[in-house]
């Protein structure tokens, strides 16, 4: 992208990714000419005329952008937004605003839905991107956890499973943060697990996401009845005969 | 614990384990999927507020080097004390071998450090402990030195230091690899004593001619020190054999072992290493294993410690086994009662099988 950037003496260029129409008004739209010069920027359009969305990602020209955000900080009616104020400006200026076309994995998780199919997209046989490649790890913090244990009765399939984990139940189609525990007997199906919930015995977690540390209780259904993603929050209690929730 | 250093001998006998430490020494060797041996009574130093460790390193010593690094995954990475090396530094006049010499050789890094106490151990036992309780002993005993010890039953007491004490905890006696056939104290490896009365121990054995540490420096001079042992009654798996390697890593699939051993509040550190979760496949079909981060599961795992990085291809039965980093079983293996070492390859619809109390080793990047 940045080789981009210096090829087409741009000043600034913005990643942009093809969306689904029907989901383009979510995004920040950029209309293009034929050699990728943005010439219109749409945020959040109710009838978007491209579905080239913006990924958020810039480059600049330092001294460019400097100029931009200083004049921009002593704009008292701005809202100082890189959207609704500062892109726009440029483009008004005609400052040369390119866009480079990504064409990998690209997902913006900023509702339930996305950010639910986007754990789910992780667990096709071949996955949208590569987890596992030596020469482009993805960092983070790890949790100072032993390996997972997969105990005897346990059945996991199509899943992913991280460290320090004890599962004992059924996982199917999940994906299972550290030091989750899954007890005898419960069953995870479609769903995302977060770090160090407990799904206790014989409970039934299906389309679902378990924030951290949830309890789950043992014979607990977390299902909705129409499909749609259930959400338990962070430190709450599933109880078990009715299936109402009690905040913990 | 801020009065006690620490100090960790890896100069360690492994004439019975020599399949796996052709290229590194005990104390990394690697455990439980996660782990090396090492990792076990480094963290329980830092657990209990040791900030000043030396390691005498053994002659192979990158592996230590490469695992331990700045000492930053143990917090020990200090402007003020923290992790030192002690390299063994080979002189062309030396007439013994043993580990007394690099003692000898470190001397300026126990004289230069300021803590009252010295806690000493070596890198080849498992355990969780916190050492405040030892120092409290020493301190109400008034000993001179006190040894650590576990009680084992028979079968784990071969290869190692056997010790008899009286009933008010003072040593009797120290055996070293006696042919013992009930179970016994077995010591772990660990002496805790002022930091003056270990320098002037160092030289005294070494300048009579002394090379062994425990033989020349604590069993030669019993007498002349009060020498009491404390009981660890915690989990404790001495590695010094392929068979008790076999065994505490089978060990760790117990759940209550795993409890005692990585609690939340004494964690056990170990070099970071960023691996995705494992991924497991449609057919995949793991029980009764520990799975590290970065593996992917295509087949049928059993009983059995996969590292990190393991790829168990369709089809691939692995039973009773323990696979080490970055394995690949391909498509059809079968793999049972054996330990394969890192990197190893296991081609296509081969079949390995080793007896339950006799694995079969596969030696670092083998291709079979």
């Amino acid at each position: 992208m940045i080789e981009a950037h210096k090829q087409t003496k741009a000043e600034v260029t913005i990643g942009v990714i093809e969306v689904p129409w029907e989901e383009a008004s979510r995004f920040g739209i950029m209309n293009t000419d034929e050699v990728g010069r943005i010439v219109e920027f749409e945020e959040k359009p109710a009838k978007p005329k491209s579905n080239l969305a913006s990924m958020g990602i810039y480059v600049f020209n330092w001294r460019l952008l400097k100029r931009y955000l200083e004049d921009d900080a002593r704009d008292i009616v701005s809202s100082h937004d890189f959207g609704k104020n500062i892109i726009p400006k440029m483009l008004q200026s005609e400052v040369k605003l390119f866009s480079y076309a990504f064409e990998g994995y690209w997902k913006d998780v900023g509702t339930i839905e996305s950010l639910w199919q986007a754990n789910m997209d992780l667990l096709q046989e071949e996955p949208p991107f590569a987890m596992n490649d030596p020469s482009w790890r993805i960092y983070s913090v790890g949790a100072d956890l032993p390996p997972h244990y997969i105990a005897a009765g346990a059945t996991v399939k199509s899943s992913l499973v991280s460290e320090g984990s004890e599962i004992h139940g059924t996982v199917e189609n999940s994906v299972i943060f550290p030091g989750v525990k899954i007890g005898k007997g419960a069953r995870v199906v479609n769903s995302v697990v977060m770090p160090f919930a407990e799904i206790g015995e014989g409970a039934c977690v299906d389309k679902a996401i378990v924030l951290q540390n949830c309890e789950v209780m043992p014979g607990a259904k977390v299902v909705s009845g129409d499909g749609s993603i259930v959400v338990v929050p962070e430190g709450e209690i599933f109880l078990a005969q009715t299936g109402d929730k009690q905040v913990g | 614990m801020k009065t006690v250093m620490g100090m960790m001998n890896l100069q360690e006998n492994d004439a019975l384990i020599k399949e796996m430490t052709a290229r590194r020494p005990l104390a990394t060797i690697p455990f439980a999927g996660r782990y090396r041996l090492i990792d076990f009574g480094l963290s329980s130093m830092v657990n209990s507020g040791i900030e000043n460790v030396g390691i005498l390193l053994p002659a192979k010593s990158r592996s230590v080097l490469d695992h331990l690094r700045s000492g930053k995954d143990w917090d020990l990475a200090r402007r003020h004390d923290g992790l030192f090396y002690l390299p063994d530094i080979k002189a062309d006049n030396d007439a013994y071998d043993g580990d007394l010499k690099n003692f000898y050789r470190h001397l300026d890094f126990l004289q230069h450090s300021t803590q009252q106490y010295v806690l000493l151990m070596g890198g080849q036992v498992i355990y969780n402990m916190a050492f405040e309780k030892v120092l409290r002993f020493h301190q109400n005993t008034g000993a001179d030195i006190t040894m650590v010890y576990s009680l084992q039953p028979e079968e784990n007491v071969a290869g190692g230091t056997v010790i008899e004490t009286s009933e008010n905890g003072m040593v009797t006696d120290i055996a070293k690899q006696p042919v013992v056939y009930e179970d016994a104290k077995v010591f772990m490896g660990i002496y805790l004593m002022e930091r003056k009365v270990l320098i002037d121990l160092i030289k005294r054995a070494y300048e009579r001619g002394g090379s062994d540490f425990l033989i020349d420096g604590i069993m030669r001079f019993q007498d002349k020190y009060s020498i009491y042992g404390f009981c660890h009654d915690g989990y404790v798996a001495h590695i010094n054999s392929v068979g008790s390697y076999y065994r505490a890593s089978m060990d760790m699939l117990q759940p209550h072992i795993r409890q005692e051993l990585f609690t939340a509040e004494q964690r056990v550190y170990t070099k970071t290493k960023d691996e995705p979760p494992v991924q497991y496949k449609k057919n995949a079909a793991a029980k009764n294993s520990l799975i590290a981060n970065g593996c992917v599961i295509e087949g049928s795992v059993e009983n059995s410690i996969l590292f990190r990085g393991v790829k168990i291809g369709k089809g691939v039965k692995v039973k009773n086994s323990i696979i080490m980093q970055k394995c690949d079983l391909q498509q059809d293996a079968l793999v049972e009662n054996v330990i394969c070492d890192k990197n190893v390859v296991i081609t296509q619809g081969k079949w390995l099988k080793g007896a339950s109390n006799y694995p079969l080793i596969v030696e670092k990047d083998v291709v079979i």
